[in-house]
C-alpha cells in the first residue's frame, strides 16, 4: 500500500484507509480473521456437536424448516433418553441457502469454525453432490437425507452416508410395475432440470422399459420456475400417465396449471408427493388430483393400519393426522421426507455408541460402525418401517407406498416392499481409505 | 399439440405475461423519465405488492372476490407511499445524482428483500383468485366432412387470465389519461422536460418526484396484485420481473411511454410463443440479444428521443 502511495498519486491517505477498512470487513465476514475461530477440541463431557445444513433459504426452504423441526424433535427425544454416550447432542445449524457453493462453505464452517463432530440433514441433490467433497477433504462425516442416487452411484466417498432415506433409483424402480400394470404403458414425464430430476428420468425410464412400457416424452423444468402452462403443450397426445414430480417454491402453481391445462379429461395422473409436499391436498384449484396417485416415502395422512410408532413421532414433531402443523392446520409438513431426519440421528446415535466415539479423531471408527449396520426393525427409532442398510453402498432401503386421492384423503392403496426396491451394488466405498 | 392451437395457446400466454410486463416496465419508465433515476429496486416493490396481497387476502378471510379487491386497493397504495417515503429519505439526501441513486437504491433492494424474508418467510403462499373458470376454446378444422369445430386437448384460458389483461389495459388508459389530459400530468411532463424551468414556474418538483417514485412503485405492486393469484407470493419473485421490465424500458427507449407498451408486447407475445414451442430458456437469450442490438444500433430505443 505504502509503496503505491508513494508512486501514484490516484491513491491517497483515505482511499487507502477505505480499502484496508473493507478488506478487513470482508475477511472478518468471512470468518478469516483470528478470534473468531471456534475452539479446537471439545471435552469428553462437552456436547457431541452435530452439524446442521439447512435449507432455511432458496428453493429448498419449505423442506428445511421441516427438516430442522424433525431434526429438533429427534434430538430432544435422544437428550431426554442421556444423549449419546452419556453426552448431550447439540445442533449447529447454517443456512446453504439451497446452493451448493455454500453448502461445502457450511461444511468448512462446522468443521473448522464450529468444531463440530458430523454434519447432517441436507436434502437436495445438487448441494449434496456440491459438498460432499468437501466433506471427504474435511475428513468430517456427512450423513446426507437426500433422497438422491448419487451415493450409491459411486460418485461420492467414504465420508458421505445415506443410512435414513431410500434413494430415487429404488424408489422408481418399486414403483414402475404398479404404474405399468394399473396406469397405463405410455408415460410423458415431468421433472425438475437437476440431478435429482435426472435420477428420476434416467431409472424410471428403464424401470418402465423394463415393465413393457415407454416413456413417451421427458419435459424438464427448472426448480425455480413460476410458470408452467408453456411447458404441457409438449406432452403427446398419445399420453396414457403423466408421471409428474417436481420440487421448489411454486409446486402449488405446478399442479394447478396442470389441472386448468387439462380439464375435464386428463390422462391418468402418477405423481411423486414431492410435487405436493408442504401443500394442503385441499387448496382450491387441486379438486382434479381426486382419484390421482402418488408416491409417498410415508403416508401423510394417518391411515386406517396406523402404527404407534407413528402416532409418537407425529406427536413429538408437532403435526396432526393429516401431516400439517399442530399449531396451524394450514401449515403441511414435507412429511414425505422428514422422517428421513428422525431416522439418520438416531442412527448416528446407534453408531457413535458402537464406536465408543469420543471426539472427531474417531471419526473414522464411527463410519466404520455404520458400514457395519444391516437390518433396522420398525421402532420409535425408525417409524417410517423397517430398513435394510447396505454398508458397501452408504444406502438405505426401506418401504415405499402408493397413495390415491380418496375424497381429499391420501389413502395407501399399494406398499412396496424392501426387496422390490433392491438393485446391483455399484460401489463398495469400504475399499476407500479414510 | 397441433401447429394452430399450440400457436394459440401461446399467444394467449404470451398475452397475459405482456399485460403483467406492461404494468411494471411502466413504472419503471415513469420514474426515469421524470426523475432520471434507475430504479434497481423496482422488482422488490413488485415483491412488496405480491406479499401485501397475501397478508390483505388472508387477514379478510372470507370470500376470496373480498380479499382480492380490498388488496387491489390497498397494496399499491401502501407500497407507494413506502416508495414516495423511501425517495424522501433516501434519494432526495443524495441529490438524484445518477451513480449513487443506482447504488442507493440496490441497498433498498436488498433492505426490502431481506426484511420480508425474515418477516413474511421463505415460503411460498397462494392467494386465491377471486373467480377462476377454465373455458375451453375450440379449434377448426378441415376434415373429410368439411368444416369442423373441436375442442384441442389443453388449448385454454380461465377468466381469471381474462381479467388479468382486461385490467392491465384499463390502468393503462387510465394512466395515458393522467399523464396527456389532467394538471397531475401536466406537472408530470413539465418536470420531466426540464426540472430547473419547471421549479422556477412555482412546480413543487421535489413533491413531484416523490409522487412519481410512488406511482412508479405503485404500478409495479398493482401488477403483482394481478399475478399472485396465477402464481404465488415469494421473496425472491422480484428478480425476473426487473430483468424483464429493463430490458422493454431499454427496448422501448428509456421514458417514452408508448415505446414501453409496444416493446412489452413484443417482448411479453415473444417470451409466451418462444417458451411455448422452444423453451423458456431460449426465449430469455432472444430478449437479451434483442437488447444488446438495439443499444448498438439505436442506443435511444425504438421510441426514444436522440439526447440532445
Amino acid at each position: 500500500m505504502t509503496v503505491k502511495k508513494a508512486n501514484t498519486s490516484s491513491i491517497n491517505r483515505r482511499t487507502a484507509l477505505l480499502g484496508m477498512g473493507a478488506s478487513a470487513g470482508a475477511l472478518a465476514s468471512a470468518g478469516v480473521l483470528p478470534g473468531t475461530m471456534g475452539f479446537a477440541q471439545a471435552q469428553s463431557s462437552a456436547p457431541i456437536k452435530i452439524g446442521f445444513q439447512k435449507h432455511a433459504t432458496g428453493i429448498g426452504a419449505a423442506y428445511g424448516r421441516w427438516y430442522g423441526a424433525t431434526t429438533d424433535a429427534a434430538v430432544k427425544r435422544i437428550n431426554d433418553m442421556g444423549g449419546i454416550n452419556g453426552r448431550p447432542v447439540e445442533i449447529v445449524t447454517e443456512d446453504d441457502g439451497t446452493d451448493p457453493g455454500r453448502g461445502a462453505e457450511v461444511l468448512e464452517k462446522f468443521a473448522n469454525q464450529h468444531g463440530c463432530d458430523i454434519a447432517f440433514g441436507t436434502l437436495f441433490s445438487h448441494v449434496v453432490i456440491g459438498s460432499a467433497p468437501r466433506a471427504a477433504e474435511l475428513k468430517l462425516p456427512y450423513f446426507v437425507v437426500s433422497e438422491g442416487h448419487h451415493v450409491a452411484s459411486g460418485m461420492l466417498n467414504r465420508y458421505t452416508l445415506q443410512p435414513g432415506i431410500t434413494d430415487v433409483k429404488s424408489q422408481v424402480i418399486s414403483m414402475a410395475p404398479f404404474v405399468a400394470q394399473n396406469l397405463g404403458k405410455k408415460v410423458t414425464m415431468i421433472y425438475p432440470d437437476f440431478a435429482f430430476g435426472h435420477d428420476h428420468r434416467d431409472f424410471f425410464s428403464e424401470a418402465i422399459e423394463a415393465q413393457g412400457g415407454e416413456v413417451v416424452a421427458k419435459i424438464a423444468i427448472p426448480p425455480t420456475e413460476t410458470s408452467f402452462t408453456r411447458y404441457f403443450p409438449s406432452i403427446p397426445r398419445e399420453t396414457e400417465v403423466i408421471y409428474h414430480v417436481m420440487v421448489g417454491p411454486a409446486v402449488l402453481t405446478f399442479v394447478k396449471e396442470m389441472g386448468e391445462f387439462f380439464g375435464p379429461n386428463r390422462p391418468e395422473l402418477f405423481g411423486f408427493i414431492d410435487s405436493l409436499e408442504a401443500v394442503d391436498i385441499q387448496s382450491s384449484g387441486l379438486e382434479f388430483l381426486e382419484g390421482t396417485y402418488f408416491w409417498e416415502g410415508m403416508p401423510r395422512h394417518a391411515q386406517a393400519d396406523q402404527s404407534a410408532y407413528d402416532k409418537t413421532y407425529r406427536a413429538a414433531v408437532g403435526v396432526d393426522d393429516r401431516g400439517a402443523s399442530l399449531a396451524d392446520g394450514a401449515d403441511v409438513s414435507t412429511f414425505a421426507h422428514m422422517f428421513g431426519c428422525w431416522e439418520t440421528l438416531n442412527i448416528i446415535k446407534k453408531g457413535m455408541e458402537s464406536a465408543g466415539y469420543q471426539g472427531p479423531h474417531d471419526r473414522a471408527k464411527l463410519i466404520e460402525a455404520v458400514e457395519a449396520m444391516t437390518d433396522m426393525p420398525e421402532s420409535e427409532d425408525h417409524p417410517q418401517g423397517a430398513k435394510r442398510f447396505n454398508g458397501k453402498t452408504h444406502q438405505t432401503f426401506g418401504k415405499q407406498f402408493i397413495s390415491q386421492v380418496t375424497d381429499g384423503k391420501l389413502v395407501c392403496v399399494h406398499t412396496a416392499s424392501i426387496e422390490d426396491g433392491l438393485y446391483e451394488d455399484e460401489v463398495d466405498y469400504t475399499t476407500q481409505s479414510f | 399439440m397441433e401447429f394452430g392451437p399450440h400457436l394459440m395457446l401461446a399467444a394467449l400466454e404470451g398475452a397475459v405475461i405482456s399485460a403483467i410486463l406492461v404494468l411494471t416496465a411502466m413504472g419503471l419508465s415513469i420514474v426515469f423519465g421524470v426523475m432520471r433515476v434507475v430504479n434497481v429496486a423496482h422488482g422488490e416493490f413488485f415483491m412488496l405488492g405480491a406479499v401485501l396481497t397475501w397478508f390483505v387476502a388472508t387477514t379478510i378471510g372470507g370470500h376470496p372476490a373480498l380479499g382480492f379487491v380490498a388488496a387491489l386497493l390497498i397494496a399499491p397504495v401502501l407500497v407507494g407511499c413506502l416508495a414516495a417515503f423511501a425517495d424522501r429519505l433516501i434519494l432526495k439526501r443524495i441529490n438524484y445524482d445518477p451513480d449513487r441513486t443506482i447504488v442507493a437504491t440496490i441497498g433498498m433492494l436488498y433492505i426490502i428483500q431481506q426484511t420480508t424474508l425474515m418477516t413474511f418467510g421463505p415460503e411460498a403462499r397462494p392467494v386465491p383468485p377471486p373467480f377462476n373458470t377454465r373455458l375451453s376454446l375450440p379449434w377448426f378444422e378441415w376434415g373429410e366432412e368439411g368444416f369442423a369445430l373441436f375442442w384441442p386437448w389443453g388449448l385454454s384460458i380461465t377468466t381469471y387470465k381474462l381479467f388479468v389483461i382486461a385490467a392491465a389495459a384499463t390502468v393503462l388508459v387510465g394512466l395515458w389519461v393522467l399523464l396527456t389530459k389532467t394538471k397531475i400530468g401536466l406537472i408530470m411532463r413539465a418536470t420531466q422536460q426540464d426540472s430547473e424551468t419547471a421549479q422556477a414556474f412555482g412546480v413543487p418538483v421535489g413533491r413531484v418526484y416523490s409522487w412519481v417514485f410512488g406511482l412508479g412503485a405503485g404500478l409495479a405492486a398493482l401488477g403483482a396484485v394481478l399475478v399472485v393469484p396465477i402464481q404465488q407470493a415469494h421473496y425472491l419473485m422480484g428478480g425476473d420481473p426487473l430483468l424483464l421490465a429493463f430490458i422493454v424500458v431499454i427496448i422501448g427507449g428509456l421514458g417514452s411511454l408508448p415505446g414501453t407498451v409496444i416493446a412489452a408486447l413484443l417482448i411479453g407475445m415473444s417470451d409466451g410463443i418462444i417458451s411455448v414451442f422452444f423453451s423458456p430458456t431460449l426465449a430469455k437469450i432472444i430478449a437479451t440479444l434483442l437488447v444488446a442490438m438495439v443499444l448498438v444500433f439505436r442506443p435511444q430505443g425504438l421510441l426514444g428521443k436522440k439526447p440532445s
